[in-house]
């Protein structure tokens, strides 16, 4: 794929607007050129994805007048896996007068993603958070309720007010359906073309602009390229290159890869999250790790036993052997320590021995004190849905004993490099939501994905994508192009490759496998010897994949081993970019936990001389190692300084 | 443990389907019902035979991709759990476990135990959402909305759209899904502007589409993984009759 791609000359201009933070936004939003309504049909947007970033835009770039098209993988658009967040989503709207304001919600997003976002940026994210919440309200989202009527919000890990609203725990489905139902709207007006079970395989670059994509029917196989005047990614993380992980099992990086592999740049692979409280895995079959919503750190006590190996019922442990680690190490923030913290601790827990359940792969989280507090009724109407859930997949009462948590893999901070326009350095192609580098810097506080993909979606790219568009003289092209025609024959010579292999193993075999190595190597905690270990190991498990892997079935059907064969095949070269990503990144900061580079107190130590930028890597063809670009960061208005939450 | 499996196999829409047999030894009592087919997939692949297509995605019961009638009924017979919740510990060793797509003229098998689901969307089409452009929303807390009310418009939108309920339904009605979607707006002042275009508009495509009636016969609200009550369907007809009286048709629309 893209073999013949000459790497051209990239220079990352992040165009931030001039002038105080507080006022660019608005500034650039009167400076941007705009397209007239009534030319607005003459242009056609593709946008892939049809989560919370997808649908959200989609839905507004249609109400605007364009033409848009939309691509989903699932069978419908309102099964993307934003539908799975379940806390709640951040805005700046200080309705509990504790506090909050833009400003604060800025300050604590840089300070959470440990000094390594775009300022700009995120002033942008915490000031259009409160509209979110006004047009989210406006659809019908049924968030939670005070007694009078008014708008209850809750708290959440790495802030102090609480700031995040809710709708039971399903808020992602809830925020989803909003944005669903307005999709919809537009479908049913003839606005938006839905594709269902289509596959984004490849982008259509012509003159250095993205042009239009190479899509895959699921459910025939047929090969087809589809035209637009701008393409838009929304197309989520990258966690799955971990096999397992709490995304869905279909969610992949296919389409972020292949627009890599035409010359955008990936920036800060190596910055994934670990959810702190997942269910452990149960043994082999494990076929994908759930999450349990860190709201549960709200009413829930995070602890391990004091002594190693205590088989003891948890129960009949008394408080003098319980380590309530969290609470005992950050006073100030106890259990509601932002993921990364509270990921690492439990790692330190079990990997000591203290871990608890029959595998002795979690630690506990314990509900009797709020119960005893609250009442089990109200712990009920809080969290019945995650208790339920979690008897389901454990057979445990999680009202009786406490659950047994574990962190796992969750959300890529990492994505294609975009500017501040959300346009990645292809003109013409713009990444939204999770699959850009995001806002979040090394590290993203809870109840922000699903803020950050509604701000993308609903007020942000509408604006830019128009400014793009007015602002671009690109010549008609149609799907005679040569580029159309040679990407198609790219993307169909892929898919034979695959099913001639007829080796020995499953697609599945080969991708836990990969994500073995990758948690074990590139997981919560990372040293050189590791990763150098795991860019040994990797491009041999490439070879084995491209030798030995077995697709059954046939090119022209539904046939999910061949979907699934093309995903791993992409996820297996990510999974050395984030590696190397995060070999090269010689500091901790965040999610990314260099063992090498700690504080006496087991604390991430960044290097703020060495490396507050952002890393974009460039493909440079097969086999050639990719070429780092930097984007530097400045931090104007947050001072840079070692996290505490103590 | 070991199960006997009894599949229903279906190249495409156009070629007749059959019941197959399996024998599938080693089952973790502890993986999920997906991952049990997982596992079969393996060792079919592995045998040089085609796997089983199923759809799914999220394997955390809130996606309403997966679904599959287990031994006759929608998602098997815990309640309140679709497929991927749904785990190996409630079966027993040597059971034998029938499992078949969802049938439903309005749900047109593609393979396997995938059907095309697409029919509930063209319903949302049809008014399923509030007329709200971006942009244009007052601030969240202008409109006061009761607890009880955002409660109960919660229990109605918590609907995962998996199409169990008309799997489950003798007429393969899709009131249970329509009627939570009603409910769901129409509860809230937000969608009390539209509700009567609402409530004919999606009523009309849900007949269009190929759905049958409803004979208050309860399988849906039963075997529903997020307990949605049969209620909404007598708010539904309510709001129909209302909207009727009111001289609103889905011509008119």
């Amino acid at each position: 794929m893209a073999t013949n791609t000459q790497p051209v000359a990239v220079k990352l201009n992040a165009a931030v607007p001039e002038g105080p933070i507080q006022e660019k936004w608005d500034r650039h939003r009167f400076q941007m050129k705009l397209v007239n309504p009534a030319n607005r049909r003459k242009y056609n947007v593709i946008i892939v994805g049809s989560g919370l970033a997808g649908a959200s835009a989609a839905a507004t770039l249609a109400e605007q007048g364009y033409n848009v098209e939309c691509f989903c993988y699932q069978d419908s658009p309102r099964r993307a896996h934003s539908v799975a967040a379940q806390g709640g989503i951040n805005a700046a709207k200080n309705y509990r007068n504790d506090g909050d304001s833009i400003y604060r919600l800025f300050y604590d997003t840089v300070k959470g993603g440990d000094y390594r976002a775009r300022e700009a940026n995120v002033y942008r994210l915490a000031q259009v958070s409160v509209n979110i919440i006004d047009q989210c309200v406006a659809q019908g989202v049924p968030f939670a309720r005070e007694y009078g009527g008014l708008l209850d919000t809750r708290s959440f890990g790495g802030a102090q007010v609480a700031r995040t609203f809710y709708a039971r725990g399903q808020t992602g489905q809830q925020l989803l359906l909003g944005a669903y139902q307005a999709l919809e709207r537009q479908i049913g007006l003839g606005q938006v073309k839905m594709y269902s079970r289509a596959e984004m395989l490849d982008v259509v670059v012509i003159d250095g602009r993205a042009r239009g994509i190479v899509v895959r029917d699921m459910a025939t196989g047929k090969i087809r390229s589809h035209l637009g005047d701008a393409v838009v990614l929304a197309t989520g993380g990258y966690s799955n290159v971990f096999y397992l992980s709490t995304n869905a099992k279909g969610c992949n990086a296919t389409a972020v890869w292949r627009a890599y592999k035409r010359g955008a740049v990936f920036a800060n692979p190596c910055f994934t999250q670990i959810h702190p409280t997942c269910i452990p895995p149960a043994g082999e079959h494990q076929s994908k790790l759930t999450l349990m919503s860190e709201s549960l750190r709200n009413d829930g006590r995070v602890w391990a036993p004091r002594k190693k190996g205590d088989n003891r019922n948890p129960r009949d442990i008394p408080e003098s052997d319980r380590n309530y680690y969290l609470e005992e190490r950050y006073p100030a923030f106890g259990n509601l320590v932002p993921r990364d913290i509270a990921s690492r601790a439990a790692k330190v827990v079990v990997d000591d021995g203290y871990g608890v359940g029959e595998l002795k792969n979690g630690v506990y989280l314990d509900f009797a004190d709020a119960i005893q507090r609250l009442g089990k009724k109200i712990i009920q109407e809080r969290y019945g849905n995650l208790f339920d859930m979690y008897m389901e997949i454990t057979g445990e009462d999680a009202y009786n004993v406490p659950m047994r948590i574990y962190p796992a893999l969750h959300y890529t901070m990492g994505g294609l490099w975009v500017d501040y326009n959300l346009m990645s350095n292809i003109p013409g192609l713009f990444v939204i939501g999770e699959a850009n580098f995001s806002d979040h810097g090394a590290n993203r506080l809870g109840a922000s994905a699903l803020m950050q993909g509604l701000a993308d979606g609903y007020f942000i790219l509408p604006y830019t994508l128009g400014n793009y568009l007015a602002d671009t003289k690109a010549d008609k092209v149609d799907h005679n192009h040569a580029a159309f025609k040679d990407t198609e024959a790219e993307v169909t010579e892929q898919i034979t490759r695959l099913l001639k292999i007829k080796g020995k193993r499953t697609v599945d075999s080969i991708h836990r496998e990969l994500g073995e190595v990758m948690w074990n190597n590139c997981g919560m905690g990372r040293n050189e010897a590791g990763l150098k270990e795991a860019l040994a190991k990797i491009p041999a498990i490439r070879a084995e994949f491209w030798e030995n892997v077995d697709v059954p079935g046939e090119s022209q059907d539904l046939n999910q081993s061949l979907e699934k064969a093309g995903r791993v095949a992409d996820f297996i070269e990510l999974a050395e970019l984030v590696c190397r990503d995060a070999l090269h990144r010689r500091e901790s900061c965040g999610a990314h936990f260099r063992e090498e580079y700690q504080t006496e107190e087991g604390e991430a130590q960044r290097d703020d001389e060495n490396f507050t930028y952002a890393a974009a890597w460039q493909f440079s063809g097969d086999g050639n190692e990719p070429i780092l670009h930097k984007e530097p960061l400045t931090f104007e208005y947050v001072k840079l300084s070692q996290r505490s939450y103590k | 443990m070991n199960l006997k499996l009894r599949i229903w196999r279906q190249k495409n829409a156009g070629s007749p389907g059959r019941l197959v047999d399996y024998k599938l030894d080693g089952v973790s009592a502890d993986s999920s019902f997906l991952e049990m087919l997982d596992l079969l997939n393996e060792q079919l692949i592995t045998k040089g035979e085609e796997p089983v297509a199923f759809d799914h995605d999220c394997r955390e019961g809130i996606c309403g991709m997966c679904g599959m009638m287990i031994n006759g009924v929608a998602h098997g017979l815990r309640p309140a759990v679709t497929t991927c919740q749904l785990h190996m510990r409630h079966f027993r060793d040597g059971d034998t476990i029938i499992v078949e797509p969802w049938r439903a003229k309005a749900f047109p098998i593609i393979k396997d135990l995938i059907v095309d689901r697409s029919a509930f969307d063209r319903i949302i089409q049809a008014g399923g959402f509030i007329s709200v452009t971006t942009g244009s929303a007052p601030d969240g807390n202008v409109i006061p909305v009761s607890k009880t009310k955002a409660d109960l418009s919660m229990d109605a939108a918590a609907c995962i759209g998996c199409g169990a309920c008309v799997a489950a339904c003798p007429n393969s009605s899709a009131m249970l899904f329509t009627a939570a979607k009603i409910a769901h707006l129409n509860l809230l002042p937000q969608g009390e502007v539209e509700k009567y275009e609402r409530v004919v508009g999606m009523v009309a495509r849900m007949d269009t589409e190929g759905f049958g009636g409803c004979t208050n016969i309860g399988e849906c609200t039963a075997v529903c993984p997020k307990s949605i009550s049969q209620d909404f369907i007598a708010k539904m007809n309510s709001d129909f009759i209302k909207a009727t009286f009111a001289g609103v048709t889905a011509a008119e629309k």
